[in-house]
């Protein structure tokens, strides 16, 4: 038994040390989960960031001369299979991996006590711990673009909106349909806080995992006919609610699904009974950016693309080139104060914490429409908090909306509070950009 | 030549109760124990540690817990990963609200705990068997799923439901480091086997086979069968709901309700049947394949440099393990511990054939 | 108010009719090999991703016939594969080794097939049908879909029951069902019999496949289903066919009933473990189902 442990002992041994790398690159691992009932989701997401990273190689030749390595390590949603992929990835390439982009909020809760100790970055553009924001706190998570409570807020603000204003919504009914995750349960103190201070009815309906079985709570809407139903969906579980909601005739365009509920995944398997669905929009379906042109001439016309031809584009599609984007230019912004070399983890983070996308940065990088301006602080690891509204149509998404901020007079302090529980939890100071500055 | 017991005597009870008495095997196992205890720490890389060496020795311990309830009382249970459960949120919630207490009485209590669910659970099994009590067993495994998701107070109010460790301090000492957390897991393992393996030496362990083999005829000559198959899943559910605790605050971390669902309950079953039904040693066998074959199968491809897609190399790795199981039912039946004593009975004889 | 129970009771009754379909399978094969096949959810899957592939590049009806082959074939493969070896092996061993075709299988299906989500769409309409609106305000809702589901697995039921009683391979299955060595005794195959059982319980899993595929689409969460089946048999008993409809029935009336009433004030999602507890309330009642066979033990 000896040696058959010295034995694996030694095989290990050989699959942890990396082979030597070439000098001159700067590795990005990459999350993914291409299997599951959450693969229609992860799937596009993956394949807009691995094409965009290539696209940075090909057509710049990397940052500034450094060239990305990237490898995919796949997760399955689960967070110890998170965690392993994690752990084996952290450490490749010549000054480790530059961050990490889980696309799960369970496996970010687990990976936000090793990234400060391992010094790697945590990209959670759009999800993770919404303490994340306050980087006083928490330095090494960037929810940029926006937090679940950014979400829960915006989802209410639309629905004000459409209603003629804050005053009429007191009375109304408004039922959330979530995935009963972290994901899901998130939102909920800020859609309450909501809920209390204007006057509407909240009723909270879990779906639980995988979100197959959900024919007794669309029933219970039959029964409580609430003016909008919000959706906190993820993989399967979203088609199946459209699906649902359509077998006891509630109307689709009175369902607001969040950002991680509105994209092709979600409509096209649900057919017919999708029609009218409205979600937020972190950023638009189509390919008619100037980004695509790049993509379809370098990348899908040579056949070195990873998605299905049709598939570019996808409202998730493009959130992951929006990801890798962000990924490279922190590097690209980390590289103007240290350096045009393979950066480590913590130089990393800094150039995500001065993250400056100007409307010309912007312009120039191709992704105009695709992104507005926004600027990630110290302090305030978000940059943005916006969205707009699309609507599916039967074929694609149409925005019936304009850009949505989320009300930091109300989502702030309850970012701050969050991150002062957290500080006090995992005993960290609550003033390290003070401190940094 | 070697392995010889030839001129072996043992004179005295002790010396014959020894769990290990050919002094081969007990040179054999304390050579390994070292090895374990004093170089893997500083030798192994923090990946070996961390990711491949920390689980393996906690779903070692559980399939100690399960191989008791399963292989040596007979109850199949398809609703442990549960009881891991229970360990894990009653550990966190007594951290809660006792920080003080020293983190080995914390998981003390959570296995307590998880003992006392799993003799409500197994409260079923007097009245049903078989498959029956398999499938009843899930329940188990679906409420608590609910439970922990559902009652607010188990994750102390988060709102998203996801909870941390506290850092492991144990009498001053940090065992945060991968070695640390290595040696935390290690202790507690060869503590839960030893008692483990002398309980199923001892009257416990023969009543438990006792029910298992035929338990009408053991009721007949006196055993209560309240008493035996309570008490194995009391046992079985204590040591489980402690690797659960370990599993949270030492492996994860972080966790949510969704780390213990019903994925890895079948995984602690496969452990146990692969490794050997009603056999110590096959736990750790069970616990090896289950850990290490997963994370091999992945690297493979890679290695061997053919280019799959992540989706392929998880499919492949699914149909792999399956076939493997396949395979080990069908080649020894009574698992990896049957493997291993052959061989031994081999090595008596050696370099003779019979 | 009463009116809205009729509907979660019918809606609930439909959904269990949809299980017992999944549970069909499992009675099928429990009855006459004695296996408990864990791997009827990932059979339904297989079959299902198998039928709409093939759907993509030919008709229908010779879609459905490639399907029905490949599941015998399958049902070839693990007979000779997996049960010969396993012969008189231990319950748990055999419980074991189909939990390795089911993980088997998982991996298999979707190498070949693909792992995206599959529209499955026969033509069945899906639309919402409120009845009774003109006596009942609101209406009955009741969905058209599951309507012809229901009487998909009623005349599965029936082709089934037929095949037993009245055909000489029915009559085969029944003895071998009863009593293996004696049906070997008087000249009965058993590894035919056996070839042909696993084929059937094919040939349900691939309707119940296409069901459930279209009712959530062809994607991995359907091999999730047996998990539902799981109380269905518990209840019904294992070796029942009767016992599996009425344990479907009853399974599902009450997961939804209780999702809808009891769970408000639990704070929802219960219907998952509710099934289960139901199911060993019903055991504690009678140990080996409501329509088992007693288990009588010998010393």
């Amino acid at each position: 038994m000896r040696s058959k442990m010295l034995g694996l002992f030694a095989m290990f041994c050989a699959f942890t040390v990396t082979p030597a790398f070439a000098q001159n690159e700067q590795f990005f691992p990459s999350l993914v989960y291409r299997t599951g009932p959450y693969a229609p989701n992860g799937i596009p997401f993956a394949n807009g960031y691995a094409d965009y990273l290539n696209l940075v190689n090909t057509r710049d030749g990397g940052i500034n001369g450094v060239k990305i390595t990237t490898e995919e390590c796949e997760t399955g949603y689960a967070t110890d299979r998170g965690v392993e992929c994690y752990e084996r990835l952290k450490g490749k390439g010549p000054t480790g991996a530059s961050l990490f982009v889980p696309l799960s909020t369970g496996i970010t809760y687990a990976l936000m006590d090793k990234a400060p100790v391992d010094k790697i970055a945590l990209l959670t553009s759009g999800y993770g711990r919404s303490e994340s924001a306050d980087g006083n706190v928490v330095r090494w998570a960037f929810p940029i673009l926006g937090t679940y409570w950014d979400a829960g807020d915006i989802q209410i603000e639309y629905i004000a909106k459409s209603l003629g204003g804050w005053d009429k919504l007191k009375g109304k009914k408004i039922a959330d349909v979530y995935h009963d995750s972290p994901y899901g349960k998130e939102p909920i103190p800020v859609l309450q806080a909501l809920a209390k201070q204007h006057g509407f009815d909240l009723q909270l309906l879990p779906v639980t995992h995988p979100g197959v079985e959900q024919k007794a709570t669309w029933l219970q809407i039959r029964q409580n006919r609430p003016d909008f139903s919000l959706l906190w969906g993820w993989g399967v579980m979203n088609s199946t609610a459209l699906k649902e909601a359509a077998a006891v005739a509630y109307p689709r365009d009175k369902m607001l699904g969040v950002w991680w509920a509105g994209a092709e995944a979600d409509t096209v398997p649900a057919e017919d009974a999708a029609k009218g669905y409205e979600a937020l929009a972190l950023n638009p379906a189509g390919t008619n950016f100037p980004i695509h042109k790049d993509v379809f001439a370098l990348l899908y016309d040579k056949n070195l693309g990873a998605a299905d031809r049709k598939d570019v584009g996808s409202v998730l599609y493009n959130r992951g080139m929006i990801n890798a984007l962000f990924a490279t230019e922190a590097v690209r912004t980390a590289q103007a104060k240290f350096g045009n070399k393979p950066l480590t983890g913590e130089q990393v983070r800094w150039g995500l914490e001065n993250l400056d996308l100007t409307t010309d940065k912007i312009k120039k990088l191709g992704f105009e429409g695709l992104l507005t301006p926004l600027k990630v602080t110290c302090e305030n690891h978000t940059g943005i908090a916006r969205a707009k509204v699309h609507q599916w149509d039967g074929k694609e998404w149409h925005f019936v909306s304009d850009w949505i901020d989320s009300d930091q007079k109300l989502v702030w302090p309850m970012v701050e509070e969050a991150a002062k529980k957290y500080a006090q939890e995992k005993n960290l100071p609550t003033d390290a950009c003070a401190k940094a500055s | 030549m070697i392995y010889r017991e030839a001129g072996q005597f043992r004179t005295s009870y002790a010396a014959d109760q020894a769990v290990f008495p050919v002094l081969q095997d007990r040179v054999f196992v304390w050579a390994i124990a070292l090895f374990a205890f004093v170089v893997v720490p500083f030798a192994a890389s923090e990946y070996l540690l961390r990711a491949i060496l920390v689980p393996f020795l906690i779903l070692a311990i559980a399939a100690i817990g399960l191989n008791l309830l399963v292989g040596y009382c007979g109850q199949i249970s398809l609703g442990s990963a549960a009881f891991m459960a229970v360990g894990a949120y009653v550990s966190y919630d007594v951290t809660v609200h006792l920080p003080w207490l020293n983190l080995l009485l914390v998981f003390l209590i959570g296995g307590l705990c998880a003992a006392a669910a799993g003799v409500v659970f197994g409260l079923p099994s007097l009245r049903i068997k078989g498959y029956y009590l398999a499938v009843a067993t899930l329940a188990a495994q679906f409420f608590f799923d609910w439970l922990f998701i559902r009652v607010p107070w188990f994750t102390n109010y988060a709102s998203s439901g996801s909870v941390s460790a506290p850092p492991l301090r144990i009498f001053g000492l940090s065992f945060e480091s991968p070695a640390g957390r290595y040696l935390l897991c290690l202790g507690l393992l060869t503590v839960a086997a030893l008692v483990a393996k002398n309980l199923v030496r001892g009257r416990m362990g023969r009543i438990w086979m006792a029910t298992r083999d035929m338990d009408i005829a053991a009721e007949i000559i006196g055993i209560r069968p309240l008493h035996a198959k309570l008490s194995a899943f009391a046992i079985s559910s204590f040591i489980i709901g402690i690797s659960g605790a370990l599993w949270a605050f030492v492996h994860l971390g972080s966790w949510e309700p969704l780390a213990f669902s019903i994925d890895r309950s079948f995984a602690l079953l496969f452990m146990v049947v692969i490794g050997g039904l009603g056999s110590i040693l096959g736990c750790f066998f069970g616990a090896a394949f289950i850990t290490i074959v997963p994370i091999f199968l992945n690297q493979v491809p890679a290695a061997l440099g053919i280019p799959l897609s992540t989706a392929m190399v998880s499919h492949l790795e699914f149909m792999t393990f399956g076939a493997l199981i396949v395979f080990f039912l069908i080649v020894e039946p009574n698992g990896l511990a049957r493997l291993w004593a052959i061989g031994r009975e081999k090595l008596r004889l050696w370099p003779f054939p019979h | 108010m009463n009116f809205f129970v009729v509907e979660v009771l019918i809606g609930g009754l439909l959904t269990g009719v949809l299980y017992a379909l999944v549970a069909l399978g499992f009675v099928l094969i429990f009855k006459a090999s004695a296996v408990f096949n864990f791997a009827q959810g990932s059979m339904c899957l297989f079959a299902a991703l198998a039928l709409v592939r093939l759907m993509e590049v030919m008709p229908l009806p010779l879609a459905l016939l490639a399907a029905a082959a490949i599941m015998i074939g399958l049902a070839f493969a693990i007979e000779r594969l997996v049960l010969r070896p396993l012969v008189n092996q231990a319950a748990i061993i055999l419980f074991m080794a189909t939990i390795g075709i089911t993980f088997f299988l998982d991996g298999f299906g979707q190498s070949l097939f693909g792992s995206k989500v599959y529209t499955l769409d026969l033509g069945i309409p899906k639309n919402p049908l409120i009845l009774f609106e003109s006596i009942i305000p609101g209406g009955i809702l009741v969905n058209e879909f599951d309507l012809w589901a229901a009487v998909a697995a009623g005349l599965l039921v029936a082709v089934l029951a037929v095949f037993f009683q009245r055909t000489r391979i029915g009559r085969a299955l029944r003895a071998v069902a009863d009593d293996h060595q004696a049906a070997q005794s008087v000249g009965i195959p058993l590894r035919h019999i056996w070839v042909i059982v696993w084929s059937v319980a094919g040939l349900v899993a691939l309707v119940a496949g296409i069901i459930w595929g279209s009712k959530l689409g062809v994607q991995f969460s359907i091999a999730l289903v047996a998990l539902k089946a799981l109380p269905v048999l518990m209840l019904g008993g294992l070796t029942s066919v009767p016992g599996a409809i009425v344990g479907g029935l009853i399974v599902g009336a009450g997961e939804k009933l209780s999702e809808v009433f009891l769970g408000p004030f639990l704070g929802g999602g219960i219907e998952n473990w509710f099934a289960y507890v139901l199911a060993l309330l019903f055991l504690l009642a009678r140990p080996q189902g409501l329509f088992g066979e007693r288990i009588i033990e010998r010393v």
